[in-house]
């Protein structure tokens, strides 16, 4: 085995090792809490996985381990107020930027931080509490979430001014945005995408967790958006369909050399790596137990997935 | 009285001039929102975003977030109402600096319902951390940039355009939270916002020459709403108070100062000029500011019903007034 393919193996283990890690914290609060967004870790643990564990330029974490109660809102008047930024660590010319879009992905998130070591073992003990800044659907002081993307399609655009920002100031570092599919049935999507495709923001890169999934159910019953990524092409984007569940292709995809903004469409499956999951279909966009039994199963299955990972 | 043409267009490529900071985003409206100068003087600093106005909302408060201080410049209309949600979420929460210039309020364009903006104040004053000014002269609106400095969250400036009369004096710039007096009196305290101040001006001559008192307010600042003056006029008013704006009654001045009446306990009848609840339709701007009652007549019809006197104004009267720039009466009184 050469150094190269031992490091390249390294990467590829590390991440995996995250999103299976991902997956387990998530189904672990999903269980205690009677209730969470589960599916969306099954669909995006590589994706972020990747992002935190290889493909963002980040400097080490500012913000606590175990983070703040709710600092209250912006404002003139409450300096004490935070961004959940501070999580991806200081901003440099060089640096990359991340930013979350669907906020219901925020456990999603912090189970990522925890594995790569950005927020504490115990900086979910707070999670859906009130008065936590760790909340069930993330905000701009919630740790990692650097603007409130919650009312979809928002973010990328709040992106889009921070990629035109950072081109203003020649800073070579990228603009990272996740997103998801769901995201592209709104309106002010298009017109981002149009319009930075018009300002050529070759630094800002997206990757879409496609998971098919939206809150009535599937997206080809509920509100088609493919054939998607013949659309991204016509709107100006650089566009790459991949697995979203393979590593490797994720990762050559988002290192793709363009001249263009990129977007990465991850297809990915909901239930992957929980497939119990599937009884509960179509609906999965929270999932909130039916009776103790169920929530039995997933206990034991959590069992499973922890025995698994021990050996 | 002195007309000038294009003051936003020459102001703002002045004042601009030693902000780099300073970055405009048009809406396909160049010209009509006065910033074809500023595109010509600083192409660096412009961005044209096409009909995007959600998105041009949402990419205004992510450059906002890096330190650029942006000026969105499209119709009033296609900002508050079409991209109500981006500037509640993507601008207002994080409170950031975006400056928006929301053109053609009411009756100020013969566009019809789509283009006149009539509850633009009522729809944002609702928004926490925003900051709601109104232009009603050349004066107003040189200065009204100088104000924004001051203030670190959003702006919404409802802005006049084109060619536009200077009421106040060229060296008594607008200022936060503080109306201009226009006139002295005790009878009835006279607040009214933007170009319905020069229709105001044209009655309290007439009217304080039929010696009713009028204490009359241009009220640029409309959120916040707690200038010491508007509080003072209304508690010193013997008949009561006369709201003017170019905007629907509902949650503009008129709501704004009923809350003033209302929680300071001042017991102060209230009788609103403005749109009357409707929506109104294209025609020209005299024509809408007589038909919906927003001009003088319409003041000095409201004066005699709040005295209950016969004032014996023709219309020749106020066609007789001429007006000269005027100074605050408020800096007299401080001097």
């Amino acid at each position: 085995m050469t150094d190269v393919t031992r490091e390249t193996q390294a990467w590829q283990t590390r991440v995996r090792a995250i999103a299976q890690g991902i997956r387990r914290r998530v189904l672990e609060h999903t269980v205690a809490q009677n209730g969470g967004y589960l599916s969306q870790a099954c669909s995006s643990a590589e994706i972020l996985a990747l992002l935190y564990g290889h493909l963002l330029h980040l400097g080490p974490s500012d913000g606590p381990p175990n983070p703040a109660p709710f600092p209250g809102v912006p404002g003139q008047h409450n300096p004490e107020h935070f961004n959940g930024g501070i999580y991806n660590g200081p901003r440099g010319p060089q640096l990359d930027r991340f930013i979350l879009s669907p906020s219901h992905y925020a456990l999603a998130l912090y189970a990522a931080l925890i594995e790569v070591g950005r927020l504490g073992e115990d900086g979910l003990t707070h999670f859906n509490q009130d008065g936590s800044s760790v909340e069930m659907i993330g905000a701009e002081h919630s740790p990692g979430i650097e603007v409130s993307g919650g009312s979809f399609g928002q973010a990328l655009a709040q992106a889009a001014g921070i990629a035109l920002a950072r081109k203003l100031r020649s800073e070579s570092g990228l603009v990272w945005v996740f997103m998801s599919d769901g995201e592209f049935q709104e309106g002010q999507s298009w017109e981002t995408l149009m319009t930075t495709a018009f300002h050529k923001l070759d630094n800002l890169r997206v990757i879409v967790d496609v998971n098919g999934q939206q809150v009535d159910g599937r997206m080809a019953e509920t509100m088609n958006i493919e054939p998607f990524a013949q659309k991204v092409d016509a709107f100006g984007w650089q566009v790459c369909p991949v697995d979203g569940h393979d590593v490797e292709a994720l990762a050559a995809a988002a290192h793709s050399p363009t001249d263009r903004p990129l977007m990465v469409l991850a297809y990915t499956s909901p239930f992957r790596g929980i497939d119990i999951m599937q009884e509960r279909g179509p609906k999965l966009h929270y999932i909130r137990f039916k009776d103790a039994a169920e929530r039995q199963q997933y206990q034991d299955y959590l069992a499973a997935m922890q025995t698994e990972e021990e050996v | 009285m002195e007309v000038l043409t294009r003051v936003h267009e020459k102001n703002l490529v002045r004042w601009a001039a030693d902000r780099p900071e300073v970055v405009v985003f048009s809406g396909d409206l160049t010209g009509s929102t006065e910033i074809q100068l500023f595109k010509d003087t600083y192409p660096d600093r412009f961005f044209s975003m096409g009909l995007t106005e959600q998105n041009m909302m949402s990419w205004a408060a992510g450059m906002a977030r890096e330190g650029f201080t942006p000026f969105v410049h499209t119709f009033a209309v296609f900002m508050y109402r079409r991209a109500l949600d981006q500037i509640t979420i993507s601008i207002a929460y994080p409170n950031l600096p975006v400056r928006m210039f929301g053109f053609l309020p009411g009756v100020t364009t013969p566009g019809g319902v789509t283009h006149q903006a009539i509850d633009d104040v009522a729809v944002l004053r609702g928004i926490p951390n925003m900051t709601i000014l109104e232009t009603g002269d050349a004066t107003d609106v040189e200065s009204v940039l100088d104000l924004t400095l001051a203030i670190p969250g959003p702006v919404y400036i409802r802005m006049i355009r084109g060619e536009i009369p200077r009421l106040f004096a060229a060296d008594e710039p607008m200022q936060l939270g503080k109306a201009r007096v226009l006139s002295q009196g005790d009878d009835i305290a006279l607040l009214s916002t933007g170009i319905c101040t020069e229709e105001a001006m044209r009655a309290t001559q007439a009217l304080q020459a039929r010696g009713v008192g009028i204490q009359h307010l241009h009220v640029s600042t409309l959120k916040p709403f707690d200038d010491p003056l508007v509080v003072d006029a209304i508690a010193g008013a013997r008949f009561g108070v006369i709201t003017m704006e170019n905007h629907t009654v509902v949650g503009g001045l008129a709501s704004a100062t009923s809350e003033v009446i209302a929680r300071r306990g001042l017991g102060k009848k209230l009788i609103p000029i403005g749109l009357q609840d409707t929506f109104i339709h294209g025609a020209s701007r005299p024509y809408l500011m007589r038909e919906y009652g927003l001009d003088a007549p319409a003041l000095v019809r409201t004066v005699e019903q709040l005295t209950r006197a016969d004032l014996q104004i023709g219309e020749d009267d106020l066609a007789a007034v001429r007006l000269n720039p005027v100074h605050s009466a408020a800096k007299t009184e401080a001097l």
